[in-house]
């Protein structure tokens, strides 16, 4: 007896391991992440607001020598550094998965990601950096490019 | 003397009836050699009309019943019970995702051609009819059986009413796919796990009798796991048996936590 071999069977399925199982808890922790450095940005962002925009002068304070003060400060440095290394990787964790979602292939994917990675790692290092290297008044600088401050 | 026609006064109680057009997606795939995993078939699929009379009780399964049997017998859909328990004609019907079987056609502004697609993000074989293996793939790595350990008990494995109730909703799946074939996420490379196979995984991990639990919690950790629901709830509202899904997946994922913290 001879089977007849059907045409228009269902096409087959993906070659290889459908999925590449993956173990551990990497993906709980950046949900749990997720969430917590939510809150934390909200209160975070919005005390980063009102210190720049409301409180005191308001909004006429800013300039460079308010800048310059704020970062003189330990508190406001951690704040800062706080605020940037939380944002950032709420915010490139976000991308990734907005790239998981919609990225077709695993080229573009790769791509994508790949591209996010190093403009986050840029960021996140520059930004650091200048947190804690700032001068204000570096010195053997000329004078007419220094703020008014800075008394040599 | 000439007998008039007359119209026959409606009867008391009628079924009305009235005209409904079905704009139905048919496929047909080439009759050539199956293309490898993700090329499309040849074939390009196209938009069919049927206008049919139906009565205010039928549903769209009815309408398509008529259309094969009365107008073009090559239109290919699935169905088995036809009562809303096989889970066999989950299709697309005006966008959402339901089944044919318990959509009343009058419920669906009959005024307007109603739409019928096949469910999205699965393989299409022909018309309605989609590949439901990557489903059942995702279906059978959760494990959906009693996992136990030590000596069978001579009796039945008992569980009270509340422990039943723990994981109630749940039972209820029929397999129909509409869920996970509503999930934006499947629909972009189909290897997110999907709803229903973390909804049949959830009727197992809290079910007092089981034992299996932290496997089953350890399998949906993966990256293509529970952490890929977005929680957009389109599996909620598809769902035909009124399963909390979108519920469901976050109560695995509170498991997860509460085991990792």
């Amino acid at each position: 007896m001879t089977t007849i071999a059907d045409p228009k069977a269902p096409r087959p399925s993906r070659p290889g391991p459908t999925r590449r199982t993956t173990h551990g808890n990497t993906e709980l922790y950046w949900w749990v992440f997720m969430r917590v450095s939510g809150v934390v940005l909200v209160a975070l962002i919005f005390g980063h607001l009102f210190v720049n925009l409301v409180a005191g002068e308001g909004i006429n304070a800013i300039d460079f020598g308010f800048v310059a003060g704020k970062w003189a400060s330990p508190f406001w440095q951690i704040w800062d550094l706080l605020m940037l290394w939380l944002a950032m990787l709420h915010g490139t964790n976000g991308v990734r998965t907005i790239i998981g979602d919609y990225a077709e292939k695993d080229s573009t994917r790769l791509v994508l990601t790949s591209a996010l990675y190093l403009a986050s790692v840029i960021v996140i290092v520059l930004g650091t950096l200048v947190i804690f290297t700032f001068d204000p008044c570096p010195p053997n600088s000329p004078a007419d490019l220094l703020p008014s401050f800075c008394t040599a | 003397m000439t007998a008039t026609a007359e119209a026959p006064a409606p009867e008391v109680g009628a079924v009305p009836s009235f005209e409904v057009t079905l704009k139905i997606r048919r496929f047909l795939p080439a009759d050539e050699d199956m293309p490898t995993f993700g090329e499309p078939f040849q074939a390009e699929p196209r938009w069919d009309e049927f206008t049919v009379t139906v009565h205010g009780t039928d549903r769209v399964l009815d309408a398509l019943h008529k259309i094969k049997w009365e107008h073009d017998g090559s239109l290919t859909f699935r169905r088995s019970c036809a009562h809303g328990i096989c889970g066999s004609d989950a299709m697309r019907i005006n966008g959402r995702n339901r089944l044919a079987c318990k959509t009343l056609l009058k419920d669906l502004d009959p005024s307007k051609p109603i739409i019928v697609e096949p469910i999205k993000g699965l393989p299409v074989v022909k018309d309605l009819v989609v590949d439901m293996e990557p489903f059942f793939a995702s279906y059978r790595e959760i494990m959906p059986f009693l996992i136990t350990t030590g000596t069978e008990p001579t009796k039945e494995r008992l569980q009270s009413p509340q422990q039943r109730e723990r994981f109630d909703d749940t039972t209820k799946c029929i397999l129909c796919a509409a869920c996970t074939s509503s999930c934006p996420v499947f629909w972009t490379d189909g290897q997110y796990f999907g709803p229903a196979a973390i909804v049949n995984a959830h009727r197992f991990i809290f079910d007092s009798r089981d034992e299996g639990g932290t496997q089953r919690l350890e399998i949906l950790n993966d990256k293509e796991g529970v952490w890929r629901c977005r929680t957009t709830f389109n599996c909620t509202e598809a769902c035909p048996r009124g399963i909390e899904v979108t519920k469901a997946i976050q109560e695995v994922k509170r498991a997860m936590i509460t085991r990792a913290f």
